[in-house]
């Protein structure tokens, strides 16, 4: 054993491990951006499309959740290029995150526009609104209402899959601790900063979703 | 003679293989205020929805100011309008459902505003103004910024009924307004229907109310099974069924 | 077709190394979703009939393993314990924090389905008589069971994906092993198609027994 805990190289550090954070939190916004367009298109198609738009979706969605992320992460950066296909890191893992968080926020949404009732959209039709009128200003108001619970916990674990990042070297909060680890091998300190910064910024995360949340609810 | 407001030809609607019209012929004028009566299943509702196209039909034709809704028909060929243009032709309708179906994330005041702005493409200012005297008329000014959960169930029906009529339609239809409130609160809403009678809104209403058909409709249309079985002014309906069927369903519906 | 070949040649080269890392996915899959589960049985017990300070301690626990990354676990797990001199492989750290972040989903599954039940539950079991250990054993717990399976199962293709995190610790599972091959035959558009259509088929595998469990424990009704 022998091991003095001594926080003060982990202090020195700290602003390379906030700008790591700092990086997580835009992946993780830009992700959930793409994300979120990528999933109400896909839910659409899964929610009542026709049948050619409906059966990709599904594959779409299947073949996305039962796959390890990572495996996504290092596709897209080491083997998409063999098909000419050649981005930056930030980008290549932004698209990456998007993509996947796409397949679970297409099912999330997919569950709130079935929970929207029929009713309201027949009314809709009935002063003469168009579907896609009826879409952006009755559907997708009350899908987002409902959904935001989920949408919540997405954005969270959008939060957390940044770390994964670190796997091609993008410089976000998990690579900059694992550099730290090694330079300084104050292993114990740097961890548990590290692990209390993501934590923070998760309950963080799930209190502004919650103030949404609020800010949204239909008075009663 | 003045030409019909709404006309309905040969009207045929199926479920898969279960025919729920069966060739429906109907003229109204404007002005006229007619009820539809009838058990459930004998097609009044599907007939109503047909109107406002949130049913599909597959036979027969629907006529409002002698334009064919729904449907194109060139050199026999039957087929659908495009969306926008059914979205114009259900303006021309105004609807009231059952089930108010107001919109539960809009204020009173939003939920008739709604249509004004994205249909009648106004703007929001002339909106309020329209919405605000529409909830005038039904009684509820002083509920134009409550949201439909804060609402009886009463209040959300003239609600729904102020947004119909916001829009300015050529034709009222209410689809059993009444059937899904506490008894206590059927009387304001019904009130509210007489008195856009007596300015003389053409109106197409589904009910269960006998008495309340009886005293405001000009005309009565009593549907069996996918049929116009009779129809005729109510007092002569009412006290002298021509049919049997008539007699028997008078009868089950307590009307005294 | 001369690609394809080469591929499959490559594949047949490279058998060995693909089936062992694939036998330490579900090596590492399987330990960390038992190890876990019995962890988490306990972590959910607590959370639901522990005193106030257990009760607080556990939330604890949930709260910061369910904030944190699972590669920061993982990656801690592997620097701490060598760093406090508790010699553990990567493969005994990896499965270790796989195995908490693992509790920390079954404690909460626990709790939610143990609080769903309705207290008249609990009262009736007490009119008949029963103590709170049999009222638990016979009442309780089956019904919370049934409702936990389904997603149990899920949790398990979650510990199948979240084995890939070992990889970066240098534990040789599946994604590793693939990483290796990569590097000597520069296939890796055909290995990583290879690597993550194997583990889509587990996966999958996994869902469908997951919806199965879910017919088979539905109540009559």
């Amino acid at each position: 054993m022998g091991y003095t805990l001594n926080f003060a190289a982990v202090w020195r550090s700290f602003d390379l491990l906030l700008g790591g954070l700092l990086l997580s939190l835009e992946l993780a916004a830009v992700a959930l951006v793409i994300g979120a367009a990528i999933g109400l298109v896909v839910a659409f198609a899964l929610a009542g499309g026709p049948a050619f738009l409906r059966r990709p979706a599904q594959l779409y969605v299947t073949v996305i959740r039962n796959l390890p992320i990572l495996v996504l992460i290092l596709f897209t950066y080491f083997a998409l290029p063999q098909l000419g296909i050649r981005l930056d890191k930030n980008p290549s893992f932004v698209l990456t995150l998007a993509i996947y968080a796409g397949a679970y926020l297409a099912e999330v949404f997919r569950a709130g526009l079935l929970s929207v009732p029929r009713g309201v959209k027949e009314a809709g039709l009935a002063i003469g609104l168009t579907p896609m009128q009826i879409r952006t200003s009755l559907v997708v108001p009350l899908m987002i209402r409902n959904v935001l619970p989920s949408l919540s916990s997405t954005l969270i674990s959008l939060f957390k899959d940044t770390s994964l990042a670190a796997a091609i070297a993008v410089p976000e909060l998990t690579f900059e601790a694992r550099k730290i680890n090694v330079e300084t091998f104050r292993v114990i300190e740097v961890w548990t900063v590290t692990s209390a910064l993501y934590v923070v910024t998760c309950a963080v995360l799930a209190a502004l979703m919650r103030l949404i949340e609020r800010r949204l609810a239909i008075p009663k | 003679m003045t030409k019909p407001l709404l006309e309905m030809q040969g009207l045929r609607k199926q479920y898969g293989t279960v025919e729920v019209l069966k060739g429906v012929d109907c003229t109204m004028r404007q002005g006229e205020v007619i009820s539809i009566i009838g058990s459930s299943g004998s097609g009044k509702t599907t007939m109503l929805r047909c109107i406002n196209m949130l049913e599909e039909f597959q036979g027969g034709r629907i006529l409002i100011d002698g334009e064919a809704i729904g449907y194109d028909e060139i050199a026999g060929v039957r087929r659908r309008k495009s969306e926008k243009e059914i979205a114009r032709q259900r303006a021309l309708t105004g609807m009231a459902f059952q089930q108010f179906n107001l919109f539960p994330h809009l204020s009173a005041a939003q939920n008739v505003m709604l249509g004004l702005i994205k249909v009648k493409k106004m703007s929001r200012d002339e909106a309020r103004v329209v919405a605000e005297q529409w909830l005038g008329r039904v009684g509820l000014s002083a509920r134009a910024d409550h949201y439909p959960g804060q609402l009886s169930g009463g209040q959300q029906q003239r609600v729904a009924i102020a947004r119909a009529i916001a829009m300015n339609p050529r034709l009222m239809l209410f689809d059993e307004v009444t059937s899904a409130l506490d008894p206590e609160l059927v009387g304001e809403v019904l009130q509210v229907i007489k008195g856009l009678a007596a300015e003389g809104m053409s109106m197409l209403l589904v009910t269960h109310e006998m008495r309340f058909a009886y005293e405001v409709s000009s005309r009565v249309i009593f549907m069996n099974q996918g049929v116009i079985v009779e129809q005729g002014d109510p007092k002569e309906m009412f006290l002298r069924p021509g049919t049997e069927r008539l007699a028997e369903f008078l009868k089950s519906s307590s009307f005294q | 077709m001369n690609d394809l070949m080469l591929f499959l040649n490559e594949v047949w080269i490279a058998r060995l190394a693909l089936l062992r890392g694939l036998g330490v996915t579900v090596s590492i899959s399987l330990l960390a979703i038992l190890a876990g589960s019995l962890l988490g049985v306990g972590v959910g017990l607590g959370l639901v009939y522990g005193n106030r300070l257990l009760r607080l301690v556990f939330r604890g626990y949930t709260d910061i393993i369910r904030g944190t990354p699972v590669l920061v676990l993982v990656l801690a797990s592997y620097y701490i314990f060598s760093t406090v001199g508790l010699d553990l492989g990567p493969f005994q750290a990896g499965v270790l924090a796989l195995a908490v972040f693992c509790s920390s989903h079954v404690g909460e599954i626990l709790r939610g389905a143990l609080q769903a039940i309705p207290i008249g539950q609990t009262e009736a079991a007490k009119a008949i008589g029963l103590t709170f250990g049999q009222t638990f054993g016979s009442v309780l717990w089956p019904q919370a069971l049934r409702q936990i399976l389904p997603t149990w199962v899920n949790t398990a293709a979650e510990m199948v994906k979240a084995s890939t995190l070992l990889s970066v610790i240098g534990v040789a599972e599946l994604l590793l092993r693939t990483q290796e091959i990569i590097s000597r035959n520069f296939l890796s558009l055909q290995f990583y198609f290879l690597a993550g259509f194997l583990y889509f088929l587990i996966n999958y595998g996994i869902e469908r027994l997951g919806k199965y469990v879910e017919r088979k424990t539905a109540v009559p009704s």
